[in-house]
């Protein structure tokens, strides 16, 4: 797949159960070759949101297409292209790793000749050789976790969905993950669509992400792009000699400055409206013989890009 | 059709419950039971039943069908009991055998898939709903179908070993067990297998769905009634006919299961 094609598109998808509207006119779209995360609180969507683009679950309305096809009526053949690591690893704990892989490879269409190599291969690239006879039930979570990674990739699908690959794994086994995502990614050119309610995952992971919501896209964007645009105002930290109180009074002044956070001797904390508002920090402080050591704007964390957008939710 | 993703769903399930042992211990215990002890029993308790209570026993033999008491002509009370017992009562029990065989397998590869959460990642592969069902049915169907032509060699054999010095002749095999083998225990296995897939679209576990589903026993224990009251009487024709009213049902179960085996509606289960 070229990167840069349309790999996802979805526009005003809506799905409800009874009375609960999980999914709720949500249009996206999603390129080839990108880590694209959908990022949300338990209940946003995200799950049914994988559920739709994989044809398993028929929207109510709106429209999608994946990797070209409808996925409620190409199911089956878009999902011969699309791999799947779902919330729960969902392994039969009765067969052995290398039976529950075995097992996928028929469903999934691997032929014959290649199924052994093709799990061997697979368990030894997620370092399950050495117990891909022990029943899967055994399985730490974290191997679990691996084991139903490396059932998702059986095919070499093109398009993955991994709906919270690391919840509940500590956080060896969540670097692990990370890396082998990345992996996919960078190394093997596959579209990733992620799902977490880990706004540092998905800021590590993601080239970009949407923000779910009880169902709505409330923000969408890559995780740096989020962060510029929805954080109102940059804080920047100023550091000065506790002497020049004039200085202060001077910056209180400036129209760029939206709101002075903490005001101590020699250090000023402000939000500006944006970056351009620096250069005009500096002159200030200079022409009025300040003595400037320090100015550091400190770019907010996703996270809080994540409350104040759930704030303004809940408000409104 | 994709054969091979049928075939793999089926053994997959298949291995499974062959290393569950909630599910193998019944599988195993009540064929040998039902099919190896109690044709022993019946045919070792017969010669001690006192000659007082043998007169009783002829006023019941004269309250069975007409054509029944021509079967047993010229045969002594002893010798009638036998082949009255295992050949004719005991039928009926030799069906619970593959239906229970059935519904046991079709309870873990149903409801038990739902309740171990494995069913979502299936619902996720290429597989059609219609190869996933299918998969899931020959995975309790032909067992269920081994178990009954296995199970029926070990009855025959019993039953011919320890009658064999009271009535001079084999009782097995018979023209009238080899339609109830061949053509009534396929029909019951699938009588069992649409009556779980049913009772599995409404509970959430294998026990709620074994438990419920063990209701599809009380038809054949009617069935035993009815001969022993002399109401009934399996010959060819009612065996045959059986077969064909369980034949209808079956598909009528299996339409109506395979309709309400959706993804779509599967995973909102979930
Ligand atoms: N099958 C279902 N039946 C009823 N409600 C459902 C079902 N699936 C999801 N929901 C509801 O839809 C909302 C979104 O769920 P989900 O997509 O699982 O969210 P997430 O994966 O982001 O946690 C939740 O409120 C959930 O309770
Ligand atoms: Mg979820």
């Amino acid at each position: 797949m070229v990167r840069g094609t349309v790999v996802i598109e979805a526009e005003d998808l809506r799905r409800r159960f009874g009375e609960v509207v999980a999914v709720d006119g949500l249009s996206l779209e999603i390129n080839a070759g990108e880590v694209f995360g959908l990022l949300g609180h338990n209940g946003a969507g995200k799950t049914t949101t994988i559920r739709l683009f994989n044809g398993v679950l028929p929207p109510d309305g709106g429209r999608v297409r994946v990797l070209g096809l409808d996925p409620v009526r190409e199911g089956t053949l878009l999902r011969r292209r699309t791999g799947v690591l779902t919330e729960i690893p969902a392994l039969d704990g009765r067969l052995t790793a290398r039976e529950n892989l075995a097992y996928y490879a028929a469903l999934y269409g691997v032929p014959r000749s290649r199924v052994r190599r093709r799990v061997g291969k697979l368990l030894a690239k997620f370092g399950l050789s050495e117990r891909a006879d022990e029943l899967a039930g055994n399985y730490s979570k974290g191997m679990q976790q691996r084991l139903a990674l490396a059932r998702a990739l059986l095919h070499g699908p093109e398009l993955l969905f991994l709906d919270e690959p690391t919840a509940g794994l500590d956080p060896v086994a969540a670097r692990e993950v990370h890396a082998l995502v990345q992996d996919l990614s960078q190394a093997e050119g596959r579209t990733v669509v992620l799902c977490t309610h880990n706004l540092l995952e998905a800021q590590r992971l993601c080239h970009r992400v949407a923000v779910l919501e009880h169902g709505r896209l409330v923000a969408s964007g890559s995780p740096a792009e989020l962060v510029r645009s929805l954080s109102r105002g940059l804080r920047v930290e100023i550091e000065l000699s506790p002497e020049d109180r004039e200085v202060v009074e001077a910056l209180r002044g400036l129209p760029g400055i939206l709101e002075v956070v903490k005001a101590h001797p020699g250090i000023l904390e402000v939000k500006v409206a944006s970056h351009l508002v620096l250069p005009e920090i500096a002159r200030v402080v200079v022409g009025a013989g300040g003595s400037l050591f320090r100015l550091s704007p400190r770019e907010p964390t996703l996270e809080e890009v994540y409350f104040a957008l759930h704030g303004r939710e809940e408000a409104g | 059709m994709n054969w091979r993703a049928i075939a793999a769903i089926a053994r997959k399930d298949l291995r499974a419950v062959s290393r569950s042992k909630g599910v193998m211990f019944p599988l195993v215990l009540v064929p040998l039971v039902i099919l190896g002890g109690l044709p022993a029993l019946i045919a070792s308790v017969t010669p001690l039943i006192p000659p007082e209570a043998m007169a009783g026993m002829e006023r019941f033999m004269e309250k069975l069908p007409q054509a029944l008491r021509a079967e047993l002509s010229g045969l002594d009370v002893e010798q009638s009991l036998l082949v009255l017992a295992l050949v004719y009562f005991l039928a009926p029990m030799y069906l619970v055998v593959p239906l229970m065989v059935a519904s046991v397998i079709a309870a873990d590869s149903f409801a038990g898939e739902m309740e171990r959460k494995t069913l979502e990642a299936l619902l996720h592969t290429p597989a059609t709903d219609a190869e996933l069902f299918l998969g899931k049915l020959l995975s309790a169907w032909i067992p269920a179908l081994g178990v009954a032509a296995v199970g029926f060699l070990l009855y025959g054999f019993v039953a011919d070993i320890c009658t064999f010095r009271a009535l001079g002749r084999l009782l097995f095999p018979n023209p009238l067990w080899a339609l109830l083998v061949a053509w009534v225990a396929p029909a019951v296995a699938g009588f069992g297998l649409g009556t779980m897939v049913l009772v599995s679209a409404r509970v959430r576990t294998f026990q709620e769905a074994y438990q419920l589903g063990g209701a599809v026993v009380l038809p054949l224990l009617l069935l035993v009634a009815g001969q022993v009251t002399g109401l009934l009487y399996l010959d060819l024709t009612v065996v045959a006919l059986l077969g064909i009213s369980l034949w209808v049902v079956d598909a009528a179960l299996l339409w109506y299961g395979a309709r309400t085996f959706r993804r779509g509606v599967l995973i909102s289960r979930l």
